[in-house]
């Protein structure tokens, strides 16, 4: 043992924390050498292909499998009522309300089909192609009713039912008032009282997560232990709710989620696929995989969004906001599943956003309709009232005749004024939205646009220039337990992390929260490197195993660095703790006497002594000089759990230009400064927010999932679904504000979702900003060239999509039946 | 059946296939090449791109049968080897990890091959001609933006007038 003889001077590494570090992760993600779960070949292996219903609402009545099941190198065929014992329902993990309707999830159906992609029978064969093509030989009886697709008729009296089981199309109803709540006033005193009204009627599109990589699960059976592969961003969860639904105990079940392609919430969920290769392989005693195409992903994994927001706002004619309603259908699609109704919940709590509402009020209804269950995607709430508050603030704006900025200034929380409780209740920890907004507008060019603006307008320019703001800000650090306890959520929202000190002086961390493209393993390799004073090189990153990291909630609501990355800290600060006790017995010194840094303790105003913490890993490791006492080891674990959420903030300032004569709109330039708190990685950070920005925008400009009257997905492939190319989208110029968290020992607020979240509405009020002079007010989205025309030719908001000119359909056809929407046509009538 | 032979990533190989094999079934399934992946079934997303006699090509798009005496590379194939570290990645691969061109990884494999072809063709891409020369290939984690800066970097590097590759990204605008 050498750990106290004379060593040269060290330098001390620099801080890793705020170095832009490149990504440990890309070394075999750029070589090709990767784990998706599709790559798995197990010997033995049986493949399943899933039979689904063309139909979005029907009797199930005879199935015929016979002829799939004597096809060559099919082994076995199962149907909803073979599997109906032991498939249970799919969990929904957050009834809102006590008397919360849920009609139950088959993971294959049973008795009746209520969506268009549900599965009703499964395949097994020797190989992925014999499986998919015994698929078509199956023969199902529909026995068709009445199908259910508009929230709005829905809810009327004497509407046709999603389930024939239940008493009306409303799931739940869930109502925040802050009157009621103590958080704030009357709020319908708030609206007599007021000089001005604006109401409006908003709609959030359906839209599709698209994750690159399809799911994909395997499952291998060991005696009465199985092992789950599969492309999910939650296995701690999956574990404990497939043992919860299928009744193969949590102890006899591991989960791993190896690479994973992107996520985004949609691989937040226990699918009905996953529960279906877990019994087939528990049946047939067999390893299994199912992978689904990118059609079967779109048509059957969750969607995202769909709500009609009826917004009330009330001011007084300067300008003072004095009171904010809130209606909300919100489509759940057929069934509940693991989130689904919790998501509009999430929401209900930033529609204040940064204004300081006097009074406010939330009434959020569930409503079931024969389409594709929703659930969280990016955002999961949050960008819906984010997209409801910085459009009606724009019309608030019009409506007072003030600039949109002026109005948002006027309301905003100062700076001056953190910690500030909303009216909603939340206590926001820190921001400067005022610092935010002048750094945005001078990254844009501001003034320069506006006056190119003023140009084209007087000179009646076809081409349109408009500018849009969202000074948004979000709940992020999902979630302290007690908070989620009280929104009736099934679980709590700590996040677990162990540091193990191996006696070579190299450190592996195990985190609870799994990555699948954020970066984990580079940023909590800074982390640990400025903890322990050890080289970043020497740290690896564990997750995404039961088995290895046997405790962890996952990743989503922009959580992993703010509350799984604070839990790596923390455990870091017990491993310096132990050692310290160490290092004074090795030392001969008293603990308060020694000093830690850059990864060795030495005793103050002594040079020369030092030992350093790799060193005292392996004396921990040898134990032959030991404190008496003291157990020899210096591996720590420890739960972080959130006592508040962080709020992220930023301004996103976006230039629009839009071609009046073709409806064509145009992103000119797009600018923003996001306040994540503390930045750990800067790359990382940079690239969350182009990434967020990506799909917020897209939201607006190109992706809808559209149903016919039918309820047929006519946007199931991506030749319909208009995920954004490289040369859909502008160059985004980024920056940063600093205001750290105090709610955690980074400091971090969270960036996953920001960009997604605040995008949106910067988007919409650019456009309706360069066309609101020819009387427009209104466009819904996407912002199609043929929404925008009609809108600026024939008045009001654009209107549905016509499916008839979709590729399901055909695709692009004649100008007397291509996509033009005429009131037959709506939901695609005219075909 | 029939029975093609093709050279893959250096090696021959010749299999009895079935007709409609695609070749990223060929390569995934027969070969256990899995680095080359499969996004969608549409010819949209660009994930399974592979170069076949050296042009880019979506190989759910090319059946097995009509490679049959070709030469495929496969992001397998592009860098100096097995296990291949640092110094012998292809510049288009390193330009993807200095400039954080990837998140999840599932779109990098194609997009790396596209934009390997993309340079062949323009050895100094603008902005707008990276943009339009991978709008074949999707990503859903990036927002391209440092895509766009990894194809041109390492253009740049092929061109042999690489700047030297800069530690970070600290200027954001």
């Amino acid at each position: 043992m050498t750990a106290v003889e004379d060593r040269p001077a060290v330098e001390a590494p620099a801080k890793e924390v705020g170095q832009a570090r490149k990504r440990k992760e890309d070394a075999r993600l750029i070589t090709g050498r990767t784990t998706w779960t599709d790559n798995m070949v197990l010997p033995g292996m049986l493949h399943l292909a899933v039979v689904r219903s063309p139909v979005a609402h029907a009797k199930l009545g005879a199935i015929d499998v016979e002829a799939a099941r004597s096809a060559p190198n099919v082994v076995a065929v199962f149907t909803g009522r073979d599997l109906a014992e032991e498939q249970g329902s799919i969990p929904c993990a957050w009834p809102v309300t006590p008397e919360m309707v849920n009609p139950g999830h088959p993971s294959v159906a049973v008795d009746e089909v209520n969506h268009v992609g549900e599965a009703v029978a499964v395949i097994v064969a020797r190989s992925k192609a014999a499986a998919q093509d015994a698929v078509e030989l199956v023969d199902v009886d529909y026995d068709p009713l009445p199908v259910v697709l508009d929230m709005e008729q829905a809810l009327a009296d004497g509407a046709a039912l999603t389930h024939d089981h239940v008493a009306s199309n409303e799931s739940f109803r869930w109502i925040f008032d802050a009157g009621d709540a103590g958080t704030g006033q009357n709020t319908d005193e708030a609206f007599a009282n007021a000089d001005v009204v604006v109401r409006r009627r908003f709609v959030q599109q359906r839209l599709i997560p698209a994750f690159m990589e399809p799911r994909s699960t395997v499952v291998q059976p060991q005696g009465d232990n199985y092992t789950m592969w599969s492309s999910t961003q939650v296995p701690h969860i999956l574990r404990i709710m497939l043992a919860m639904t299928t009744g193969v105990p949590e102890h006899k079940l591991r989960v791993i989620a190896p690479d994973v392609g992107g996520g985004f919430g949609g691989k937040l969920q226990v699918t009905p696929e996953e529960v279906i290769t877990l019994l087939v392989a528990k049946r047939l005693g067999k390893p299994v995989k199912w992978t689904e195409t990118r059609s079967e992903s779109l048509m059957s994994g969750h969607h995202g969004r769909d709500q009609i927001q009826y917004v009330d706002i009330a001011a007084d004619r300067e300008g003072n906001v004095l009171g904010l309603k809130v209606h909300i259908l919100a489509d759940m699609g057929a069934y509940l599943r693991l989130v689904t109704p919790g998501v509009p919940i999430l929401g209900a709590f930033m529609f204040p956003a940064i204004y300081k509402f006097p009074a406010y009020r939330f009434d959020c209804q569930g409503v079931f309709t024969n389409k594709t269950p929703t659930d969280a995607y990016r955002g999961a709430g949050r960008p819906e009232a984010t997209f409801a508050i910085e459009r009606i603030m724009d019309e608030l704006a019009v409506e007072l005749g003030m600039d949109p900025l002026e109005l948002r200034r006027k309301n905003w929380i100062g700076a001056e004024e953190f910690p500030f409780t909303t009216v909603a209740g939340l206590e926001y920890d820190s921001g400067d939205y005022d610092e935010a907004t002048r750094q945005a507008l001078e990254l844009l060019g501001y003034d320069e646009l506006r006056e190119e603006q003023r140009r084209r307008r007087e000179s009646n320019d076809p081409v349109q220039l408009g500018i849009g703001f969202s000074t948004f800000t979000e709940m992020c650090g999902l979630a302290p337990s007690r908070v989620l306890g009280s929104l009736s959520y099934g679980a709590g929202g700590w996040e677990h992390a162990s540091i193990r000190m191996l006696p070579t002086g190299k450190v592996e961390v195990v985190t609870g929260s799994t990555p699948h493209g954020q970066g984990h393993e580079t940023a909590w390799s800074q982390l640990v490197a400025d903890e322990l004073g050890v080289p970043f090189e020497d740290v690896e990153v564990l997750h995404g195993d039961t088995a290895i990291s046997p405790r962890g909630l996952d990743t989503y609501g922009s959580r992993s660095l703010v509350v799984g990355g604070a839990a790596v800290v923390n455990a870091a600060q017990k491993v310096v703790a132990k050692a310290r006790t160490v290092a004074a017995h090795l030392l001969e010194a008293s603990e308060e006497d020694l000093q830690f840094e850059g990864g060795t303790f030495s005793v103050r105003g002594t040079p020369g002594t030092g030992v350093s913490i790799q060193e005292l890993a392996l004396a921990t490791f040898a134990a032959h000089n030991f404190p008496e006492g003291v157990e020899p080891s210096l591996d720590a674990d420890a739960t972080f759990d959130p006592v508040n959420f962080s709020f992220p903030h930023g301004t996103h300032v976006c230039a629009m230009e839009v071609d009046t004569q073709t409806g064509m709109v145009k992103i000119r330039k797009y600018a923003c400064v996001d306040d994540v708190g503390k930045i750990v990685n800067p790359l990382i950070v940079e690239g969350q927010v182009h990434g967020g920005l990506a799909q917020g925008i897209a939201q607006a400009l190109y992706e809808e999932a559209v149903y016919d009257v039918d309820g047929n997905l006519t946007t199931g492939t991506f030749v319909d679904y208009l995920v954004p190319s490289a040369a859909d989208l502008p160059h985004f110029d980024t920056a940063n504000t600093v205001h750290e968290a105090p709610g955690n020992p980074i400091g971090a607020k969270g960036v996953g979702e920001a960009g997604c979240i605040a995008s949106t509405p910067a988007v919409v009020n650019a456009a309706l900003d360069a066309v609101r002079h020819l009387g427009v007010s209104d466009i819904l989205m996407p912002l199609t060239p043929e929404r925008v025309w009609r809108a600026l030719h024939h008045g009001g908001d654009g209107g549905d999509r016509a499916t008839a000119g979709t590729n399901a359909y055909g695709g692009a056809q004649t100008e007397t039946t291509a996509g033009v929407s005429t009131p037959e046509s709506r939901l695609g009538g005219d075909r | 059946m029939t029975q093609i032979s093709v050279r893959v990533d250096g090696a021959s190989y010749t299999d009895d296939v079935e007709p409609r094999t695609l070749l990223v079934h060929y390569l995934r399934e027969h070969l256990g090449k899995v680095g080359t992946v499969v996004g969608c079934d549409t010819s949209n997303c660009g994930a399974c791109t592979v170069h076949l006699d050296g042009e880019a090509v979506k190989s759910c798009t090319v059946l097995a049968v009509q490679a049959d005496g070709s030469e495929v590379t496969t992001i397998e194939g592009i860098s100096g080897g097995d296990g291949a570290q640092d110094g012998s990645l292809h510049p288009m691969q390193k330009a993807f990890h200095e400039m954080h061109g990837l998140q999840c990884g599932y779109c990098t494999p194609g997009m790396i091959m596209a934009s390997i072809d993309l340079v062949a063709d323009n050895p100094d891409p603008s902005e707008h001609e990276v943009r339009e020369g991978i709008e074949g290939n999707l990503c859903r984690c990036t927002g391209y933006q440092n895509i766009v800066r990894a194809v041109q970097q390492a253009a740049a590097e092929m061109r042999g007038s690489a700047p030297a590759a800069p530690d970070t990204l600290g200027a954001q605008a």
